[in-house]
């Protein structure tokens, strides 16, 4: 199948890449994070192939932009928490996001796992792909970060 | 909320604030993927009297007009996409030129369409057919014959039916003022009332 127009793709994916980033960096910067996704992904969009999975070369790109994101914050002068394990702090929006508070608790791969298994409903094969992690390890952030988000959210 | 289904609980953490502006948003990116060379086609729509029409327009000029009562968006950027380049975003804003001035001529206060075109979806000889086809002036008519004659194909009366026949832009390339020799108003793109309905337009009607 030949590749949709950028625009299609932007309509049926881009309310769930904004939802993905406000869970991986908070709301203040998710829309900033969401800009430079899609520049990335249209930056690439015509080197893909026709029989690529979008949704999930999406998804990819946008983690990766939120790993940017993360440390761009961590050079930025400002006392940060212990960072992450990929790279982006683990608590510092707390105070500027309500309702995020307890998915800012979280470390950033457990972040993504739990959104990507539980809002994406991706099977753990393909947030494993996303998260470039052993389906084991994806099973393992996804489990761990409900569990501590349920406990946050109590 | 230790009872909450995961789905739920998820989405209660994201909070309201999650479901934001993707419009908003989608126009910030226009503006960046326009500066920085990324955007190659973009498109919008206008009202007007024949339907709603799909406007697109490539760096070079408007290369796609579509009656979108006959075809959906879809099916226009589709062939957009393969045609020409799938980098196609919506983008009201970069074509408010062609709209006023489509606007002004529906309203029967404009003569002629002052924005370039890009002949990027028709083949060398329709590319001639079109051209010799938008010297022709407003309220006025050629026929399929003359065209023929005049790009040195005088026998080519029905190659220039069909070249006009998929114009890709019509009314700003204005095949509907080619008919057919004894006066008969030959076919058109967008449905013969359509052609009868813009050579009305431009006879003041």
């Amino acid at each position: 199948m030949a590749l949709p127009p950028f625009q299609t793709f932007l309509d049926r994916h881009a309310a769930e890449l904004l939802r993905f980033l406000v869970a991986m960096v908070g709301p203040e910067e998710a829309e900033d994070c969401f800009q430079e996704t899609c520049l990335a992904a249209l930056r690439a969009y015509t080197r893909l192939r026709d029989d690529s999975d979008l949704r999930a070369w999406a998804f990819t790109i946008a983690r990766r932009k939120a790993i940017d994101a993360g440390r761009a914050r961590g050079r930025r002068p400002m006392p940060v928490p212990e960072a992450g394990d990929d790279g982006s702090p683990q608590a510092t929006a707390v105070d500027d996001a309500g309702a995020w508070a307890p998915l800012a608790t979280l470390p950033p791969r457990q972040r993504a796992a739990v959104f990507l298994r539980v809002a994406a409903e991706l099977p753990h094969r393909e947030v494993a792909r996303i998260l470039d992690c052993s389906e084991e390890a994806a099973r393992r952030s996804a489990h761990e970060g409900l569990k501590r988000l349920r406990e946050e959210m109590t | 909320m230790s009872d909450l289904d995961p789905r739920t609980l998820v989405e209660r953490a994201l909070g309201n604030d999650a479901s934001r502006d993707t419009a908003r948003a989608g126009r910030r990116l226009v503006e960046r993927a326009a500066a920085e060379d990324l955007l190659d086609v973009a498109y919008t729509t206008v009202p007007s009297p024949l339907g709603d029409l799909l406007v697109a327009r490539t760096q070079q000029g408007v290369v796609r007009l579509a009656y979108l009562e006959d075809r959906t968006v879809d099916a226009v950027l589709r062939e957009l996409a393969a045609c020409v380049s799938p980098r196609i975003l919506e983008a009201a804003s970069n074509l408010d030129e062609e709209r006023r001035q489509l606007e002004e001529y529906f309203a029967g206060r404009r003569r002629e369409f002052d924005f370039p075109v890009d002949l990027a979806l028709t083949g060398p000889f329709a590319a001639r057919v079109l051209t010799r086809t938008a010297a022709i002036p407003f309220g006025r008519v050629s026929t399929y014959r003359e065209v023929a004659t005049d790009i040195g194909h005088a026998r080519a009366a029905r190659a220039v039916g069909n070249a006009l026949g998929s114009n890709p832009i019509p009314i700003v390339v204005p095949c509907h003022r080619v008919v057919r020799t004894g006066g008969g108003m030959g076919g058109y793109t967008g449905g013969i009332h359509r052609k009868e309905r813009l050579l009305a337009i431009e006879r003041g009607g």
